[in-house]
């Protein structure tokens, strides 16, 4: 690639070092302070409720966003000196997609490619290729307007990857989308991850975090709750299996205060109670030998879920 | 450590050098490709405005003038001659105000284009540059037909009269940059532009010495010339035109005004972007 590296000697040295990270509005505390390394190579997640500041944090490291204090590297480089330079590095795909409507398919990312420096030629090249990529070849011709939100994503996604980025940054990539065109998504994202692309991703979807991060932090309110691998996260704050118990709206309460030694805890929530124990069926045996009566129940394993709720007291999503 | 500060000079520059130095370029690239999306409406404008507001003047109202004053009844020359570079440099205004509105508004909030662009190496003010470049090469294509179009109405001679067309290119400029700026404040349009067409570019229009000189004017209204670029364009051309007789210091007046309204109206427009852009 013409533009790309001549040396390309980095190893094990983060790409992205943030340390007390902070962003205000005015008065609005978007960050108050986070600290996270990424590694090259590494699928890195920020998962969060609304407002949580994910997208201020991603716009931060796409050097877009100046930081109110705190230290911020990518690749090395101080965003606020070297943004044209970091950027070039970087692929975005913003939360909500700005592709150009006046524009084809494939128009938008010949004029994206143009704006890293590339040659007509190259972008030509490279926008076939991602067409490829993004299973959009028959789609070329089409109007921005006439695409699925899905096929929207995936030419998002084939827009950041023209300049053949080192970091990724992908902001909910399927927040809105079906599970059909999340799983088409996650896949193109698999390769990525598989060919050595770094991903920051943002979601507050669980599922897609425990499916795409490597690590992951669990952000809320601006402040990091808690920092690992999706399963050491499962293994630390949640138990390995989970007994959802539902008794009716106005009964949960109730019954909650009368489960609450089993198992090894006990979360009430408005429509159900959740039991939290290495062996969900023995524990829902043992309950009904007592005489608990639940309208329904069910076994599930533990996810990222219960561990944002475990940290926060709050549902992840509202 | 990264390949990147490894050696920081020399390296960090070639990473991002060229849309460092070119970025506005791509931009009017970008903007000129959206241009061909409504080059039909750009090309039935460039052609359709000077055939039927030449013939209007020339052959219509430029007619009864003359059968009424005789053949040089306003500035010593024909009426068609007179007002024919009004036309022009009015045409360069509708134009500006049509790039640097809707689109302006489009790609901050829209359809935010500029949200996307600004996340490539490419920054704020090499966008509002480009935007710049692309109406310029629009401004000169049509000012040039519509000039071609006045040689062939017999509205103005040929030769040194072609900077007619640099003149109409910056009254739109003038008018444009700072309409930009005031765009890019904008976080919905719930009917300013519209406002801003009826109230600010149509007294322009009217009350800029365009039809008869702004001297014959009521002495309350002539501010309006004073204020407008189109009159100190107009008086520009008239002067490349057919000679028209303006002391020095006015020409002066003309030439720094039009200049001074473009170039605050571009800077403010990119500090607005920036802070806009980069927030
Ligand atoms: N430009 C801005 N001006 C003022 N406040 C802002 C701005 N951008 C973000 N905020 C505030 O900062 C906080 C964090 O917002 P942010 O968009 O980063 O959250 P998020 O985690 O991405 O949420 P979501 O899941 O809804 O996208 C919110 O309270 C938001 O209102
Ligand atoms: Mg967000």
């Amino acid at each position: 690639m013409s533009f790309a590296w001549v040396t390309l000697d980095t190893v094990s040295s983060p790409v992205i070092v943030a340390s007390d990270l902070v962003k205000r509005y005015g008065e609005v505390v978007a960050v108050g302070g986070v600290s996270f390394e990424v590694a090259p190579g590494e699928s890195f997640g920020l998962l969060g409720p609304n407002g949580a500041g994910k997208s201020t944090t991603m716009r931060m490291i796409g050097a877009v966003s100046t930081r109110t204090s705190g230290r911020l590297e990518i690749l090395g480089l101080d965003p606020d000196r070297y943004g044209p330079e970091i950027r070039s590095q970087l692929g975005v795909v913003p939360q909500s997609d700005n592709l150009d409507e006046e524009l084809r398919v494939r128009e938008n990312l010949l004029v994206y490619g143009r704006y890293f420096g590339m040659t007509r030629a190259h972008v030509s090249g490279r926008a076939d290729e991602l067409l490829a990529f993004a299973q959009l070849q028959d789609k070329a011709k089409a109007k921005v307007t006439d695409l699925s939100g899905g096929m929207k994503r995936r030419l998002t996604i084939a827009r950041g990857l023209m300049n053949d980025p080192r970091i990724l940054l992908l902001d909910e990539p399927t927040t809105g989308l079906d599970p059909q065109a999340r799983h088409i998504l996650w896949d193109r994202l698999f390769r990525l991850k598989e060919q050595g692309t770094t991903l920051v991703l943002t979601t507050h979807y669980m599922d897609e975090a425990e499916q795409l991060c490597d690590r992951l932090v669990v952000v809320d309110k601006g402040a990091i709750m808690a920092e690992g691998s999706p399963s050491s996260l499962i293994r630390r704050y949640s138990s390995r299996e989970v007994l959802e118990l539902r008794f009716g709206a106005d009964r949960n309460a109730e019954m909650a205060d009368r489960l609450r030694d089993a198992g090894d805890r006990v979360e009430a929530l408005p429509d159900r109670v959740l039991v939290y124990t290495a062996d969900g069926e023995g524990e829902l045996a043992r309950l009904t030998d007592a005489g608990m009566r639940p309208i329904t129940s069910l076994v599930r394993r533990s996810s990222l879920e219960d561990v944002f709720l475990r940290l926060t007291g709050r549902s992840l999503i509202e | 450590m990264t390949a990147l500060d490894a050696a920081p000079g020399e390296q960090l520059r070639r990473v991002a050098a060229r849309p460092r130095r070119f970025g506005a370029w791509y931009v009017a690239e970008h903007r000129l490709r959206v241009m061909r999306s409504y080059v039909s409406t750009v090309l039935i404008g460039a052609v359709g405005t000077p055939l039927l507001y030449l013939f209007a003047m020339g052959v219509g109202l430029g007619a009864l003038v003359s059968a009424n004053l005789g053949p040089h009844a306003v500035d010593g020359v024909s009426y068609l001659r007179f007002v024919a570079p009004a036309l022009l440099c009015t045409a360069a205004v509708t134009v500006a105000s049509e790039e640097f509105t809707y689109p302006v508004m489009l790609g901050f909030k829209w359809n935010p284009t500029f949200v996307g662009i600004s996340s490539s190496p490419v920054s704020p003010g090499q966008i509002i540059d480009g935007m710049v470049i692309a109406v310029v090469i629009r401004l000169v294509a049509t000012s040039a037909v519509y000039w071609l179009f006045m040689l062939l109405f017999g509205a103005t001679p040929s030769g040194a009269a072609a900077l007619s067309v640099l003149i109409a290119t910056l009254v739109g400029l003038a008018f444009g940059a700072p309409v930009m700026a005031y765009v890019a404040t904008l976080t919905s349009d719930s009917g300013q532009i519209a406002m801003l067409m009826r109230f600010v570019l149509l007294p322009l229009t009217l009350f800029s010495g365009t039809f008869f000189p702004l001297t014959l004017m009521p002495v309350y209204l002539q501010w309006i010339g004073w204020l407008s670029p189109i009159w100190h364009g107009t008086q520009l051309a008239r002067i490349v035109s057919y000679g028209a007789r303006e002391p020095a210091w006015l020409i002066a007046v003309h030439v720094l005004y039009l200049l001074a309204l473009f170039v605050s109206g571009w800077l403010l427009a990119r500090r607005i972007a920036k802070g806009r852009l980069y927030s």
